[in-house]
C-alpha cells in the first residue's frame, strides 16, 4: 500500500498506515522526493507511529529520505517512534543520525516551524 | 493452539509476514509488549539477510519449553553462498552487502541465545532464543 502524502501549506505530512515492506519504503522516499518539488514544501513530517518495527532497512531509509530532502532545501521530521520501537533500535545499534525528531505530529510541527522560518533564527 | 510457524522468505514481503507470525507467536507464548517488538525487530533482521544473501530460504519460529522457562526460537535458513569469515559478520558495521551491517551482531543483542552455522557454498542457520523473564 502507498503511503499517503498529505500537503498542508508549506509542508507534507506523510501519515504510514501500516507495516511497511521495504520496497513500499523506497516507494515513499522517491514519493516523498518527488512531491517535495512539486509543492515547493519547506518541510516534512513522516508519521511512523504505527510503524511496530523499526529494523536497519527501515532506518537507513528513513535517513537517505530526510538527506535528499535536505539537499533539496526541505527540513524532515520523523515523529512517533514508539518507546518499545525506541528500545528495541538501541539494541539493535541503531541511529538516525541527524535526522530531527519530535514526539508526535503536533511536536514535529512546532518543530518544521522553528526550523523552515524565513530568515533563519541566526539572524534573530 | 499453534506452536510452530514457517515463513518461505524470498521477497521483502516475506520479511513483514515473518515478523507478524513471529509477533502473533510471541504474544501467544506470552512475551509482553517490548519483547514483542524486540523479537519482531530480530526476525525482521535475519529474514533480510536471507533475501540479501542468499536471496531465498526459510525461517521457523517455534514456542519452546526448557525446564520452567518458555521462550521462542527463530531459525533462519538458508542454501545460499554462506559466510566466509562469520567473526567478521558478527563485527558491528561489517557488510559486503549494502546494508549497514548491524543485522547478526544486533540481532545477538536483541535474543538472548544466538547460534550461527555457515558453510561456503553450503548455506546458512542462524538460531536466535528469547526467552520469556
Amino acid at each position: 500500500m502507498r503511503v499517503p502524502i498529505l500537503k498542508q501549506g508549506d509542508y507534507l505530512i506523510a501519515s504510514i498506515q501500516s507495516a511497511l515492506s521495504d520496497q513500499e519504503l523506497l516507494q515513499l522516499r522517491d514519493d516523498l522526493a518527488e512531491q517535495a518539488g512539486r509543492f515547493r514544501s519547506r518541510g516534512i513530517i513522516i508519521d511512523v507511529t504505527v510503524l511496530d518495527v523499526m529494523d536497519s532497512f527501515a532506518c537507513r531509509t528513513l535517513r537517505s529520505i530526510a538527506h535528499i530532502l535536505r539537499l533539496r532545501g526541505a527540513q524532515t521530521a520523523i515523529v512517533g517512534i514508539q518507546p518499545e520501537v525506541a528500545f528495541a533500535m538501541v539494541q539493535l545499534g541503531l541511529a538516525l543520525g541527524e535526522v530531527q525528531t519530535a514526539l508526535d505530529l503536533e511536536e514535529g510541527l512546532a518543530l518544521l516551524s522553528e526550523r523552515t522560518k524565513r530568515g533563519g533564527a541566526s539572524e534573530k | 493452539m499453534k506452536s510452530e510457524a514457517r515463513v518461505p522468505i524470498s521477497s521483502g514481503a516475506d520479511i513483514v509476514t515473518a515478523r507478524l507470525e513471529g509477533r502473533q507467536l510471541a504474544s501467544q507464548a506470552g512475551f509482553n509488549g517490548s519483547d514483542l517488538t524486540v523479537i519482531a525487530t530480530a526476525i525482521s533482521e535475519v529474514a533480510r539477510n536471507i533475501v540479501e544473501y542468499a536471496r531465498k530460504g526459510e525461517i521457523t519460529l517455534c514456542i519452546i519449553q526448557e525446564d520452567n522457562k518458555r521462550g521462542l526460537r527463530v531459525e533462519a535458513r538458508d542454501a545460499g553462498p554462506g559466510i566466509p569469515n562469520i567473526g567478521l559478520a558478527m563485527q558491528d558495521g561489517y557488510s559486503t552487502g549494502r546494508g549497514l551491517g548491524l543485522g547478526l551482531p544486533g540481532t545477538r543483542r536483541l535474543m538472548d541465545d544466538f547460534t550461527i552455522h555457515s558453510k561456503v557454498g553450503e548455506g546458512t542457520l542462524v538460531v536466535a532464543t528469547k526467552w520469556i523473564r
